[in-house]
């Protein structure tokens, strides 16, 4: 079991590797770098040389990238030139507050999405499933600033109960964000839910379907013993991967969430940084969701193995 | 007799390529749910097609008298900010979207698809290596570099389509090596190796038809979430320049006076919404007719 966690750990790192790789490259080849974004239309002649050599872009690039992932490991994510200011500094905040709401819409999405999804599988093609499926498939396919402004219609404008528009600062306590990050987190939790249940009803029906449960309802097991002794168990293992990479892939999603309420997360963030093409700012972002999304997957491997009986004996 | 037996699966009943396409489609549209997702489908592209001839207005057409009102009976739907009529812009808001995510999606299918089959047959280290690189392209958000690519590079079909094409293509790889891993394990193809048939003959004559079932199937879910992208793309202000009618542009902008005129907002959320829904239903019951597992438990 060691051996297959540190195989495990050592792919998840080598993947972050290949992604600095591929995110520096892809940077590097885009027409423009930093100085030009950062002159805008006096980047030529004389300024320009000055910038890049003060900057250190005139090096080659493999000696920058070593540089830069080297700096982004202890942490130092670089200096935004349109910004002036270290990455790192501006992007903490948005970071916690992007969390802040991945983390919340997941705690209210997943364990509504496992009670819907085991209620409708276990009463398969019943009113009830049919109902929870559909509008499952509703909130799945809707987009997400779809679904979005509709709330915003109904709940700030129409009802007026909570603000459509965060306008709290980043760096804010976390308790100003309350009233404002409601809305939000309804959003992302929908679309969360609608993916997750579908994915453990199918999961619910699979195990219904098989060999050993036949067996049991022949046995005459009590059919709640049976459900928790030997369905639940079953069928939500192999979700737990696909609710990590559900998870990691919405968050990539966020920012359309982030631009829509004005939320002040590492979404809205990345939309301005695009904007001003500050590319260092594009890097760090896109390293940092990546490692995020590394690491969420990472978890759910380990979590299966640790609670799979199966995988924990398992000799590779 | 296994030595004669090619293939196992509908495809390979299908006597021509036409007959093959209607027994599916009747398939798909023998449940409520899947007649329902091909008939937004159809209607969503015979809109896109004809709606040039016969909208009600230029849908540049300014109109000074007519700002954000509601909905009368020289305009049905009402107009918007700048007292253009909003029907006209809904019922022509979704040529672009469709034609872009239908040509990258092929695009896509066409090159992960291959990708994934020749990495499923080849397997060894080529796998091993391009297999890390795909993982790790899946971890980067999508998103953030479509954006950068198009801010850079600029707007326009030359650069969604192959971009679009490319980043939605990277989970085709996945699919179509694991639908490969799982058809090259049959009998049959053991069965068509001890004939000794050439290489290219098991491709063709029994990988294909099966992993292309698969394929469809992936086609049509990516359509969907690549419909979902490219209007999330144009609501941020980066899938088409204005004043092109485009739902999600059409929603960005209305939302700016969604408390003077919601309904400048709600016809394009229905279009777009409809469209997306009816893709999906599409796929479920393309899945369902074509027997692919995944898919099979689905209940509309």
């Amino acid at each position: 079991m060691f051996r297959l966690i540190i195989r495990r750990l050592a792919l998840g790192l080598l993947t972050l590797v290949l992604v600095s790789g591929i995110v520096f490259v892809a940077v590097e080849a885009l027409p423009g770098d930093a100085c030009t974004a950062y002159l805008g239309r006096m980047a030529q002649g004389k300024r320009l040389e000055n910038c890049r050599r003060d900057f250190g872009l005139e090096r080659p690039a493999l000696t920058r990238y070593v540089e830069w992932t080297a700096a982004a490991v202890q942490g130092d994510l670089g200096i935004s030139l349109k910004r002036n200011k270290p990455i790192s500094g501006i992007i903490g905040p948005r970071l916690r507050n992007t969390l802040v709401l991945g983390l919340a819409a997941t705690m209210i999405g997943v364990p509504i999405a496992v009670l819907l999804g085991i209620i409708a599988g276990l009463w398969r093609d019943r009113p009830v499933d049919l109902w929870v499926s559909t509008t499952a498939i509703l909130a799945m396919t809707i987009p997400e600033f779809v679904s979005a402004t509709m709330l915003i219609l109904i709940f700030s404008i129409w009802l007026g109960w909570l603000p459509g528009i965060v306008t709290t600062p980043p760096n804010a306590p976390l308790f100003e964000f309350l009233s404002d990050i409601i809305l939000p987190i309804v959003t992302l939790a929908l679309v969360m839910t609608a993916h997750i249940l579908r994915m453990v009803r199918t999961s619910v029906i699979d195990v219904m379907a098989s060999d050993y449960i036949q067996m049991a309802r022949l046995k005459g097991v009590p059919y709640w013993r049976m459900v928790f002794r030997h369905v639940l168990p079953n069928a939500l293992l192999p979700t737990i991967n696909l609710v990590a990479l559900t998870i990691a892939w919405l968050l990539g999603g966020v920012v359309v969430i982030e631009v829509v309420f004005n939320y002040p997360g590492l979404g809205r963030l990345t939309i301005n940084a695009i904007a001003d093409r500050d590319l260092a700012m594009v890097q760090a972002i896109a390293l940092i969701l990546a490692t995020i999304y590394v690491g969420l997957n990472l978890f759910a491997d380990l979590l299966t193995l640790v609670v799979n009986p199966r995988l924990r004996t398992m000799q590779t | 007799m296994a030595l004669t037996t090619t293939s196992n699966t509908a495809s390979g009943k299908r006597k021509t390529a036409f007959g093959g396409l209607l027994t599916v489609l009747l398939a798909m549209a023998s449940r409520p749910s899947g007649l329902a997702g091909l008939i937004l489908v159809s209607l969503h592209i015979l809109m896109a097609i004809v709606s040039p001839a016969i909208v009600p207005y230029d849908f540049k057409e300014l109109n000074a008298q007519f700002i954000l009102s509601g909905p009368s009976f020289e305009h049905w739907l009402g107009t918007d900010n700048l007292g253009r009529d909003i029907l006209t812009r809904t019922m022509l808001g979704g040529q672009k979207a469709l034609f872009v995510t239908s040509v990258a999606t092929i695009l896509a299918i066409g090159w992960g698809g291959s990708l994934g089959v020749l990495l499923g047959l080849v397997g060894g280290r080529l796998d091993d290596i391009l297999m890390r690189v795909v993982d790790a392209f899946l971890a980067i958000p999508w998103i953030l570099f479509l954006l950068l690519i198009v801010s850079v590079v600029g707007l326009g079909n030359a650069v969604l389509i192959p971009t679009l094409a490319f980043f939605y293509g990277i989970p085709v790889v996945r699919m179509a090596r694991a639908a490969t891993h799982d058809v090259v394990a049959l009998d049959f193809v053991t069965a068509a190796r001890a004939r000794g048939e050439t290489r290219f003959t098991i491709v063709r004559q029994e990988l294909l038809p099966n992993v292309l079932d698969v394929l469809l199937v992936e086609g049509a879910m990516r359509w969907s979430w690549m419909l979902l992208g490219f209007s999330s793309l144009s609501f941020l202000g980066f899938g088409v320049t204005p004043p092109t009618p485009d739902w999600g542009l059409m929603i960005s902008d209305a939302r700016s006076f969604m408390s003077l005129a919601p309904w400048a907002a709600l016809a394009p959320v229905v279009a777009l919404s409809s469209l997306i829904v009816g893709i999906n239903l599409s796929a479920d019951a393309l899945a369902k007719a074509l027997g692919i597992d995944r898919a099979q438990t689905a209940p509309v």
